[in-house]
């Protein structure tokens, strides 16, 4: 399989570990639904890469998800932790915000959805740990801007418009300061049901 | 006669064929009417249907007539031109936003003669220009099919975003007065049976010609250089000449090789890559066998240009060390040590046209962004190659190019600099 993604492991690192670039994740060990959503999103427009949606246009469902699954298959060390380049106001902030939510602007805690360990859910919800801060600003603010979709509806989206750009930068700083737990994989379920409805999650 | 004299004549001879000339484009412009609703679709038959699936999928109708991640036929799909962007129209059968009040005579008249319903010209952009070769029965199939199996979907028409005076009426009936007329596909009794139909095809409804026939600067097709190839409308592909053996001519591929490219997108003697590898996915996959064979014997039998309009340069100069590092380094894992590639995986580089071919765009586009063969039945997992647009710079690329044209078999003129600089602004897209 390594043979025939070649043009995937060019820019995401060898067995879907990233490269040195900030704003290329590390897809190894993500829920497969989660990558089979993305997959079909850029090849749809609802997410923009003009590389990634002209590799994907030729490409078939059924090897999409192939593809999703044999990335999400591979269980390989995470990197350390980022040091954060935020103040200790943005760091409380970032946190309060992942583990808590902000009930007065009807903000949910990330780990409502991305689980307690933030390692992601299966089949659809992916882990926020392990992705460099840049990474995470970047695709919060897509998302505020309408730029990054995913299926209707569009609970990341309408989460993301929530955040103002220095909750976004805390929030992603924090998270990239988080080591990653010796269990990295997605928890198989949540304890409560999605605070939210997510269009790209079965629920 | 003095030039004053001359002048004056050639002044008048102007005026007398602008008066003439707009006469029969305002006849062309208004001839022709609205056509009145009809009850037709509801007498289709299944087998009619099916042929009409058939047929949309070999005109790739969805390829643009769908908007990326948007309702399949619902319209929406930029083709963009050098004149602008021309959308494609809502196709599914809603009354208002598609072609639900449309009868099987309207869109047999767009698909013959390129007009709208209320008797528009429309832009040549949707290819009637080959597409109007289409039989009236096929057309029919077409529409039932459309009206029948397809969702109404309510979706207004995107507006052209046209420049003047492409977007007007009148200079759209000129050039029609100039280049188009409604066509019929005469059948050639000195062929085969093979081979008139995939003459029907090829030249109607695959619309082959669309891309692969050379055109003027009013993106009229120059007569006599129907599949001599052509630059894409964004300058980002090159859709390579049918009849030049240095391009893409399958003169001297077997039939079978031929089909089976078409509907896999790959064979032992190349594979489809950029918008030739979307046709294959959306449309040619599609074929049927006997069809796939038709369009190869046509394909095959193309008279080989005269004079191609490219040719192989000798190469100018050798590459150095670093040119073979740079290959070694980054494509002789997959291609091999002396560009033989590997059977249904790596295309080999080695004698490849693709690689040779006197325009550089797509070797320079395949280079910087990847890309994968098309999902087939018969490929249904696709090796792809991976985009180097953020590992090499351009001179390094031009050096990398120049030694694959330069080595082994491979004679081909080097990659400049300059090569770089036109096509990177149409290619680097991140």
């Amino acid at each position: 399989m390594t043979e025939r993604l070649e043009a995937c492991i060019a820019c995401h690192g060898k067995e879907g570990r990233t490269i040195n670039a900030e704003y290329l994740p590390r897809i190894a060990g993500k829920p497969a639904g989660y990558l089979y959503n993305q997959l079909v999103n850029f090849r749809d427009g609802r997410r923009n890469n003009a590389v990634m949606s002209h590799l994907l246009q030729p490409l078939s469902d059924a090897y999409l998800r192939e593809i999703a699954q044999y990335f999400s298959s591979l269980d390989l060390p995470y990197p350390p932790p980022q040091a954060p380049k935020v103040s200790a106001d943005a760091l409380r902030l970032g946190e309060t915000l992942v583990l808590r939510g902000d009930a007065s602007r009807k903000l949910p805690a990330c780990s409502q959805c991305h689980g307690t360990p933030m390692t992601g859910v299966t089949p659809a919800i992916p882990g926020l740990l392990g992705l460099p801060s840049a990474y995470l600003s970047a695709q919060l603010g897509a998302w505020r801007a309408g730029q990054r979709r995913a299926h209707a509806p569009d609970c990341m989206g309408e989460m993301a418009k929530s955040l103002t750009p220095d909750d976004i930068n805390a929030v992603a700083s924090w998270l990239a300061a988080q080591p990653v737990p010796s269990i990295s994989k997605p928890i198989a379920s949540l304890p409560a049901p999605l605070p939210i409805r997510c269009g790209g999650v079965p629920q | 006669m003095s030039v004053r004299r001359g002048l004056k004549w050639a002044a008048a001879l102007l005026t007398l064929a602008l008066a003439l000339s707009s006469g029969m484009v305002l006849n062309e412009r208004y001839s022709d009417g609205e056509i009145a609703a009809a009850e037709t679709a509801e007498t289709a038959k299944p087998e009619q249907i099916e042929r009409g699936e058939y047929l949309a999928r070999i005109g790739n109708c969805a390829g643009c007539h769908t908007a990326r991640g948007g309702e399949t036929y619902a319209g929406g799909g930029a083709v963009n031109t050098p004149f602008g962007a021309v959308y494609a129209s809502n196709l599914t059968p809603d009354k208002t936003t598609g072609i639900g009040a449309w009868n099987a005579n309207a869109f047999y008249r767009a698909m013959h003669e390129g007009r709208s319903r209320d008797g528009r010209l429309l832009y040549p952009a949707f290819p009637y220009p080959n597409i109007s070769l289409t039989t009236r029965e096929d057309s029919d199939a077409i529409y039932a099919f459309l009206m029948n199996r397809v969702a109404p979907v309510k979706r207004e028409n995107t507006a052209h975003t046209l420049r003047f005076p492409f977007n007007n009426q009148l200079a759209l009936a000129a050039w029609r007065l100039l280049y188009f007329k409604p066509g019929a596909y005469q059948p050639d009794a000195t062929q085969s049976v093979s081979w008139n139909r995939g003459a029907y095809l090829v030249q109607g409804l695959a619309h082959c010609g669309a891309c692969h026939s050379t055109r003027n600067a009013l993106g009229a097709p120059i007569a006599g250089h129907a599949y001599d190839g052509a630059m894409m409308p964004l300058n980002d592909w090159y859709a390579p000449s049918l009849t030049a053996r240095n391009e893409a001519s399958v003169a001297d591929w077997e039939i079978a090789q031929i089909s089976a490219w078409l509907k896999h997108g790959i064979s032992e003697r190349g594979t489809a890559l950029g918008p030739m590898a979307e046709v294959v996915y959306q449309s040619t996959q599609h074929l049927r066998d006997d069809d796939a064979q038709a369009m190869a014997t046509y394909l095959k039998a193309l008279a080989p240009s005269a004079t191609p309009l490219t040719t192989i340069a000798a190469a100018s100069r050798k590459a150095d060390a670093q040119s073979e590092k740079l290959y070694v380094d980054h494509c002789s894992k997959c291609h091999g040590d002396k560009g033989e590639g590997k059977p249904a995986a790596f295309p080999a580089l080695a004698g490849n046209r693709a690689v040779t071919m006197a325009n550089t765009t797509n070797l320079i586009h395949v280079v910087l962004a990847g890309g994968f063969a098309p999902a087939t039945t018969g490929n249904p997992r696709p090796h792809g190659m991976p985009p180097y647009y953020h590992l090499l710079s351009d001179a390094e690329i031009a050096k990398l190019l120049t030694f694959v044209r330069s080595s082994w078999s491979n004679n081909a003129a080097a990659v400049t600099d300059l090569d770089m600089v036109k096509y990177r602004n149409a290619l680097r897209t991140p």
